[in-house]
């Protein structure tokens, strides 16, 4: 930092004023640190399952090995990376910087929420060393009582990796009750902070059943008390609905936040008022309470009746309306816009594109006489990577690019930006549209082994990986020489609107010198502004 | 520190602008964690609903190895224990030190009795082996009287937990009034606590029933 004014990143200096910050954007920018680490890690697992799947049989995995190898990729991608992923790192920094506020309403709070997070990240990383366990992100009774693996530590950890969740939703959500400036009513609020809001209604409400669910399961390994174990007289499929009670609405979780990136960031290259802004607003809401009624949708094959089946059915329909909502509203806007195709609007489009594709096939799945064929194939494993990484990654992307010079008071190379996207966005197609063709012919997910017939997909499917990784590391190369070599980043590099554009780029210490009084909509760009920029 | 009322004034921290605020912002999360912890709870009571639909006879069968005498007296604990700490508060709010330190003390005291109760309980199923499965040596007609015994442990346990981290919470409050660090103009942790010890107390409320009182 050559920069002679002070600002959050040089003053106070030492290591000890970072690990003891009460700071939200330096909490915040360790958060984005520890989950890159932890989405490094997920992907390498990652890269070794499409690694093994080249060809048929044992290519250099052994089976057991290859089901850890699943398990690890999906608890860390979920609980490490997904879940924390935007709420944590990027709304750690930006939501009181949208309040035009200090710091959140529990500074502490926010601080051993991080603590929590290092510690349940820690116990999962000893589990991967102690027997890695190879249940799948699951965790489903009897298998992981059963199994030798380290299910205990694993499970532990993602316990621990609940609490630092349930402590930033209802850091979050006091925050925004309590710390709106003079003049934001409630519709005045940016839509990012309306998706912030509905998703620590879910981390608040969802996460403890997780929690008690995992300290049973542990319990039940440890002490063999019976709830789930079907040889005392328990019941396994309590545990499916107990787990997915919190896993269904943790899916919100993580796409929510998405969601509200795109709503900041398309209004902003677009020059233009937002399309809907009510709408968009109460579908977030919709989306994180409907979301609480569909968890059924994961068992129509486990023996819940058929008319419980078909309810859950019904209701995972009704979750695409307020989805629905959002796309077109979203599209409304960049109607008539001045559109200008920066790297944080490109993932927008890729969000837009992917999500779309991850959606429909998610109603797919949610019919109940084609989920029965479709069940635990790889169909299933394309549907929740096309919204979970091309949703919920796309999305964190767009707004790291989005913020990224407001974080660090650096430019990034467009260019290589754009290389990158283009990249990703192949690569992510490649990797996992040719999955969707898989699972209609009826390769199952988690399969050590398969028929001759799909290894061409296969193949192919493999080349997708390595050229995502490849978009990936280009992009880690871009932003590190962002970091020591970029451009100084002005104030408001983007022209937005909303109010974390007016502090300094990288902000002060205590955010604004002045407090900010809101006296219209987050997005009221001036209505003809069709002139060439 | 004010040394004639040993009242120590208290600041409201930088990122609020009023101690109203601040109050504020601390009761709502407060009742959010709350939320959390119901929900917590909330999967176990579950559990237990759908165990007891299974096998109705095994939970009437258990009840009569549970001490309905034993539980009455640990809710009469816990219901005094209640009022004496919305007593505390009430105390701190009009700056009676003295009153609002021994009223935390008595509620630890009770908190202290209810856990003694509770060991006399636990050290009975003990001797006649009424464990959670792996260790169930007891004599029962339900086949599945092992499983009763490991939600009870289970439900009874998470409870005493929380009456444990409750007392530590009250040792902390008594150092912090001793201090002086309560009065009409700020009392947010004892109202705090005295809300989590409530919902501690409703937990128990609910447990004494089901699982003592189902004959």
């Amino acid at each position: 930092m050559t920069t002679a004014k002070p600002n959050y990143l040089n003053s106070p200096k030492g290591i000890l004023s970072w690990i003891f910050t009460l700071d939200h954007k330096r909490i915040g920018l360790m958060y984005l640190v520890a989950i890159a680490i932890s989405f490094a890690l997920g992907g390498f697992f990652a890269l070794l399952v499409r690694l093994e799947l080249l060809n048929p049989g044992k290519l250099f995995l052994t089976s057991q090995q290859y089901n850890q190898s699943f398990t690890l990729h999906g608890a860390i991608m979920i609980f490490l990376f997904l879940i924390p992923s935007i709420p944590a790192s990027l709304a750690n920094f930006v939501l009181p910087l949208q309040l035009g506020a200090k710091d959140v309403a529990f500074p502490r709070l926010n601080l051993w929420s991080f603590y929590l997070y290092v510690i349940g990240a820690a116990i999962c990383l000893y589990s991967m060393f102690a027997g890695a366990a190879d249940t799948g992100w699951t965790f489903y009774t009897p298998y992981s009582t059963t199994t030798t693996t380290s299910v205990i530590s694993l499970v532990l950890g993602a316990f621990v990796l609940g609490f630092s969740s349930i402590f930033t939703g209802l850091n979050f959500m006091v925050t925004i009750h309590t710390l709106r400036p003079p003049g934001m009513s409630w519709f005045r609020m940016p839509l990012f902070l309306w998706s912030i809001y509905a998703t620590a209604l879910i981390q608040v409400l969802a996460t403890p059943v997780l929690g008690i669910t995992l300290l049973l399961l542990i319990v039940e390994r440890v002490a063999k008390i019976g709830i789930f174990d079907p040889t005392l007289g328990g019941d396994p499929v309590l545990f499916q609905h107990f787990f997915w009670f919190y896993s269904h609405p943790a899916v919100y979780i993580m796409i929510l936040p998405a969601m509200g990136v795109i709503s900041e960031i398309i209004p902003t290259f677009c020059r233009k008022n937002i399309f809907g802004y009510k709408y968009i607003a109460f579908s977030s809401v919709a989306i994180a309470l409907l979301g609480f009624l569909v968890w059924g949708h994961h068992m129509y094959i486990s023996g819940q009746s058929q008319f419980a089946a078909l309810i859950f059915s019904l209701i995972t329909f009704l979750v695409s309306i307020p989805s629905g909502i959002k796309v077109f509203n979203w599209i409304a806007t960049m109607y008539k816009g001045s559109i200008q195709l920066k790297s944080p609007f490109l993932y927008c489009l890729a969000f837009l594109f992917l999500f779309c594709i991850g959606g429909f096939t998610g109603v797919v799945l949610g019919t109940i006489s084609l989920d029965v064929h479709l069940q635990d194939t790889y169909f299933v494993v394309a549907h929740f990577h096309y919204v979970m990484v091309g949703g919920t990654l796309m999305a964190f992307i767009a707004g790291l690019h989005y913020w990224w010079p407001k974080m660090f008071g650096k430019m990034y190379n467009e260019r290589a930006a754009v290389i990158a996207w283009g990249l990703i966005f192949v690569g992510f197609n490649v990797l996992f549209f040719f999955q969707y063709i898989l699972g209609t012919k009826g390769m199952p997910r988690r399969y050590y082994n398969y028929l001759p017939e799909f290894q061409a997909l296969n193949i192919v499917s493999t080349v997708g990986s390595w050229i995502l990784a490849a978009g990936l590391f280009l992009m880690l190369g871009y932003l590190i020489h962002s970091l020591l070599k970029g451009k100084p980043a002005p104030q408001n590099p983007w022209g937005g609107l909303t109010l974390e554009w007016k502090a300094d780029s990288p902000p002060i210490t205590e955010n604004f010198e002045e407090i900010h009084i809101v006296t219209g909509g987050p997005y009221e760009y001036p209505a003809a502004t069709k002139s060439a920029h | 520190m004010d040394s004639a009322t040993g009242i120590k004034q208290h600041h409201v921290a930088h990122h609020f602008s009023s101690s109203a605020q601040e109050f504020e912002a601390a009761k709502l999360g407060t009742l959010v964690f709350l939320v959390t912890e119901v929900l917590f709870f909330g999967g176990l009571f579950v559990g237990y609903a759908i165990l007891r639909m299974m096998y109705p006879a095994m939970f009437v069968e258990a009840a009569s190895h549970l001490s309905w005498q034993l539980g009455l007296l640990n809710t009469i604990f816990l219901i005094t224990s209640a009022f004496t700490m919305i007593m505390s508060v009430r105390s701190a709010q009009l700056n009676k030190r003295q009153a609002c330190f021994y009223f935390l003390l008595i509620t630890f005291l009770l908190a202290a009795c209810f856990m003694g109760v509770k060991a006399i309980e636990y050290a009975q199923k003990f001797e006649h082996g009424l464990l959670p499965a792996m260790w169930f040596s007891g004599e029962g007609v339900a086949e599945t009287l092992p499983l009763f015994f490991g939600l009870y442990f289970a439900m009874t346990g998470l409870h005493g937990i929380h009456i444990i981290v409750g007392m530590g919470l009250l040792i902390w409050l008594m150092i912090r009034t001793r201090r002086g660090e309560f009065y009409s103009g700020y009392f947010t942790p004892l109202e705090m606590v005295g809300l989590y010890w409530h919902v501690v107390d409703l937990v128990w409320i609910f447990l004494f029933p089901l699982l003592y009182l189902i004959r």
